[in-house]
């Protein structure tokens, strides 16, 4: 038989709600399927199935959004009757997604046009403000099952237009290139026929136009970058090329003026489009990742203000010291302050690292960036945002510092030494040639300056590490850009993160010690933990897998930071900490949770965070080449399992603050390790930033991760090893392919010297060893991958 | 053979019309998003009817 699927989010489930013929998992999934059932948009699921989100319940208020200055801030465009604005939607995953969110105006007439971009996963909506607000947009949006991401970060209005100047320059020399080639065909054949010596000039003069552009515009940034490499006393692969073009142009220009050749132009154009060609394919963009994240992504726009006792809408950035805010179940904490009133549960497991909630009473001190996860609270500001503890973290030196400056490519590590050989060929050259012949001195010079700008040694590495980038970025391992994966084969020490990295972030696993539970007290257990809202009681409610109907609980009292007690069917239950169901305490680091009925103490649940699949693999196969470090926000009750899970000479720390974590890479560092982390949350960005590579693990690469330099599907954790071997194989390639075009450079140079390189040999060898190289260098990383990866 | 200026001229008037034309293009967006101009064209604009029901998977 099929297995059962809900029509609308393809959730199974044990118990199917009917309506009109179909299943649902839930309400809220049929709710979704009725609204657009109704609007005539059940076309939905026909694109493909099962297309839905299962809405959870409004979970954020957006009732900010009805603040004057958060909408102005999120406004794209505005004018008397319409407003428009992009929302980011995570859930954009599928055909029937672009379909239902461009047809908004169905669902509402007010909307005027949608449209999604999916590669962004955002979506552009223009709607009548007069009819419709904002607010009520997001929550239609809401309704079904699209809900928006609104972070501070959406706030600063940027709408960033992509970069094309290295497409303008590409495509300049591209068509330079072909039609340069076009005009000089009749001459690489040498016919000495009247009509074509009659048009000889026109064509020149026209193939000199073409190359004016290649030469000003699409090859300026490696005159700079030249430039910029001599003022450093740096000998960069920029050089030699500059050189190489200046040299091109000027002697062509020389001989169609003078009329004693046609010049090498074609080969010019040639080399200045390949060149860009191979930037352009090293350029690999991920529209949907950000690898500039900071604090701002994950904080709100705007918190709730209590202005004498009203609540009112408040932009984050405008909130001040003394300032009195509400914060509710799930909400974020944006900046530091006092409880005032109710129970703080804040889960500040983004921040440290700490796995569980923290119990906070009134007058004590609450952090940004933690989350309240247990019912209304309220709080006098004590710091403004950017004072906060958090945000501080981001003023340090770190995160204004490029890695890639300090980075010496290996495309560059060669060139000083190539381009001191050449120099030295071709003062050698005119030495000889100014005994032999002093009139092809200058001929046979500028032919060996010519032969030598590395066409081909220039584009191994961009066309070796832009293939690398491709197939990584099909395994869900996404880069930055591909001096990381340069980096890599340096990397000495890995240092992992445990909360979120090494671990799950939601499922724990949970042991059950003490006497057995029958299956009658189990429900008991299960009933009673359904009432409470501790993130533990929830954890457990999941973890007991036995159907429990809802019964009434006699006497239910929550007591906070101890416990939960009811009465069901005349027997006593009392779920909680070891105190509270009057048990001896064990081990204080383990998180417990003490079960007694009629208050006999019946055992113990132990919550152990659930590792990752293929942790223990991944240690092992490091341990061998490199040092490992494990630093961990949490407290240490767990490290008896991880020292006998992991190899011997894994350091282990634990209670390391965000800033502890940075300043230990940094002593790393100046102990000359390279170091690469691996992180997941805003607790590791400084650490992420500090270290030579910041690898940032994410269990969903659409939501959320920090700054870091490569972004890596959590499934993929295990292949870290393979990761850092397919690094250095990497270098090796690059340096294979530097070895190919050396001999092309021997071959032409031996024209070159001899004084017979003529522009056919040029055009002929300049294309072949560039093209030669770059099939040479895809084949090989191609095989390398699927050798690693599969 | 004197054609041969004008066909050149032609030639290259054209070509240039082109690559402006794909400058333009490039610049007023319509490369930014290469994904979902190709989803949305299959969509139809009918009014949908009350379908017979799809075969889940």
């Amino acid at each position: 038989m099929k297995e059962q699927h809900c029509f609308h989010c393809g959730d199974t489930s044990k118990v199917y709600i009917n309506f009109d013929k179909k299943q649902f998992c839930c309400n809220g999934c049929k709710t979704v399927y009725e609204i657009l059932n109704q609007n005539n948009l059940s076309k939905y699921y026909t694109i493909e199935s099962s297309p839905g989100k299962n809405p959870e319940k409004i979970k954020n208020n957006y009732s900010y959004l009805d603040n004057k200055s958060v909408i102005d801030s999120l406004l794209e465009f505005e004018d008397d009757s319409i407003q428009m604005v992009t929302l980011y939607i995570p859930h954009i995953h599928c055909s029937s997604c672009i379909w239902v969110l461009e047809n908004l105006n169905k669902l509402n007439v007010n909307i005027v046009t949608s449209q999604v971009n999916f590669s962004k996963k955002s979506v552009r909506i223009t709607y009548k403000k007069e009819f419709i607000t904002l607010q009520e947009v997001v929550v239609l949006l809401c309704s079904i099952g699209y809900d928006p991401y609104i972070s501070l970060d959406d706030s600063k209005k940027s709408t960033s237009k992509k970069d094309y100047s290295l497409l303008f320059k590409l495509v300049t020399a591209g068509f330079a290139f072909g039609n340069v080639m076009f005009l000089s065909f009749p001459e690489y054949f040498e016919i000495d026929e009247f009509w074509l010596n009659m048009y000889k000039p026109f064509f020149r003069q026209i193939m000199l136009i073409f190359s004016l552009p290649v030469v000003f515009y699409a090859s300026q940034d490696y005159f700079l970058a030249a430039y910029k490499g001599l003022k450093h006393k740096i000998v960069n692969i920029d050089v030699p090329i500059a050189l190489g073009i200046l040299i091109l142009f000027t002697r062509s220009v020389y001989e169609i003026i003078t009329d004693t050749g046609q010049g090498f132009l074609d080969s010019l154009c040639g080399l200045v489009f390949f060149l860009l060609l191979g930037k352009f394919f090293q350029q690999k963009t991920y529209d949907f990742l950000s690898f500039e994240r900071d604090y701002k992504s994950y904080f709100p726009i705007a918190i709730t203000k209590l202005v004498d006792g009203e609540e009112v809408a408040e932009p984050v950035h405008k909130v001040k010291k003394g300032d009195r805010l509400l914060i509710r179940n799930e909400e974020l904490l944006p900046v530091d302050a006092i409880l005032i009133k109710g129970e703080g549960y804040i889960d500040y497991s983004f921040v440290t690292g700490e796995a569980n909630p923290v119990r906070k009473k009134s007058g004590e001190l609450l952090f940004a960036g933690g989350k309240q996860t247990k019912g209304a609270i309220e709080v006098e500001v004590s710091k403004s945002m950017s004072q906060s503890y958090l945000t501080q973290l981001w003023s340090n030196d770190v995160f204004s510092i490029n890695k890639q400056e300090k980075l010496e490519t290996i495309t560059n590590a060669i060139s000083k030494y190539f381009t001191l050989i050449i120099l030295l060929i071709s003062i050698i050259t005119a030495i000889y040639w100014f005994v032999v012949d002093k009139n092809s001195v200058i001929n046979s010079v500028s032919a060996v300056l010519i032969v030598a700008c590395p066409c081909a040694l220039a584009l191994s590495a961009p066309f070796t590490l832009g293939n690398v980038l491709r197939l990584l970025g099909k395994q869900k391992m996404y880069f930055k850009n591909a001096m990381v994966v340069e980096l890599l084969p340096k990397i000495t020490t890995v240092v992992f993160d445990k909360t979120g990295t090494l671990t799950q972030r939601e499922e724990s696993d949970i042991i059950y010690k003490g006497t057995q539970l029958t299956e009658e007290e189990l429900i008991g257990v299960k009933q009673t933990l359904r009432a409470s809202n501790h993130p533990l009681s929830r954890i457990l409610y999941d973890h007991l897998k036995i159907d429990a109907e809802k019964k009434t609980l006699i006497n239910f009292k929550e007591i906070i930071g101890k416990g939960i007690q009811a009465t069901i069917n005349d027997i006593n239950y009392k779920i909680g900490s070891a105190v509270f169901v009057g048990a001896t305490a064990g081990n204080i680091n383990e998180t417990n949770v003490y079960i007694s009925i009629n208050e006999t103490v019946k055992g113990k649940y132990v919550f152990k965070n659930q590792y990752r699949k293929g942790v223990i693999s991944v240690f092992e196969k490091l341990a061998a080449n490199y040092k490992l470090v494990v630093l961990s926000g949490d407290n240490d009750g767990e490290r008896k399992y991880l020292e006998k899970m992991l190899p011997k000479q894994t350091a282990l720390k634990f209670n390391q603050k965000p800033v502890d974590k940075l300043n230990y890479i940094k002593n790393l560092q100046e102990k000359n390790e390279q170091v690469l982390m691996v992180g997941d949350g805003l607790n590791d960005s400084g650490a992420l930033a500090q270290s030579d590579v910041g690898i940032v693990i994410a269990e969903n690469v659409n939501v959320f991760s920090p700054a870091c330099d490569a972004i890596i599907d959590a499934s993929k954790l295990k292949k870290i090893p393979e990761l850092l071997a397919i690094g250095k194989q990497t270098k090796n390639i690059i340096i294979t392919s530097f070895i190919l075009s050396f001999l092309y450079n021997i071959v032409g140079l031996s024209f070159a010297v001899t004084g017979q390189l003529s522009p056919i040999i040029a055009a002929i060898l300049m294309p072949l060893s560039s093209i030669s190289v770059v099939v040479f260098v895809t084949v090989l990383s191609n095989s390398m991958i699927r050798k690693y990866l599969r | 053979m004197g054609v041969i200026y004008v066909l050149i001229t032609i030639s290259i008037i054209v070509a240039v019309m082109f690559f402006i034309a794909f400058v333009i293009a490039v610049k007023r967006g319509q490369y930014d998003d290469s994904y979902t101009p190709s989803v949305r064209m299959l969509f139809d604009d009918e009014v949908v009817e009350p379908s017979p029901k799809k075969n889940k998977s």
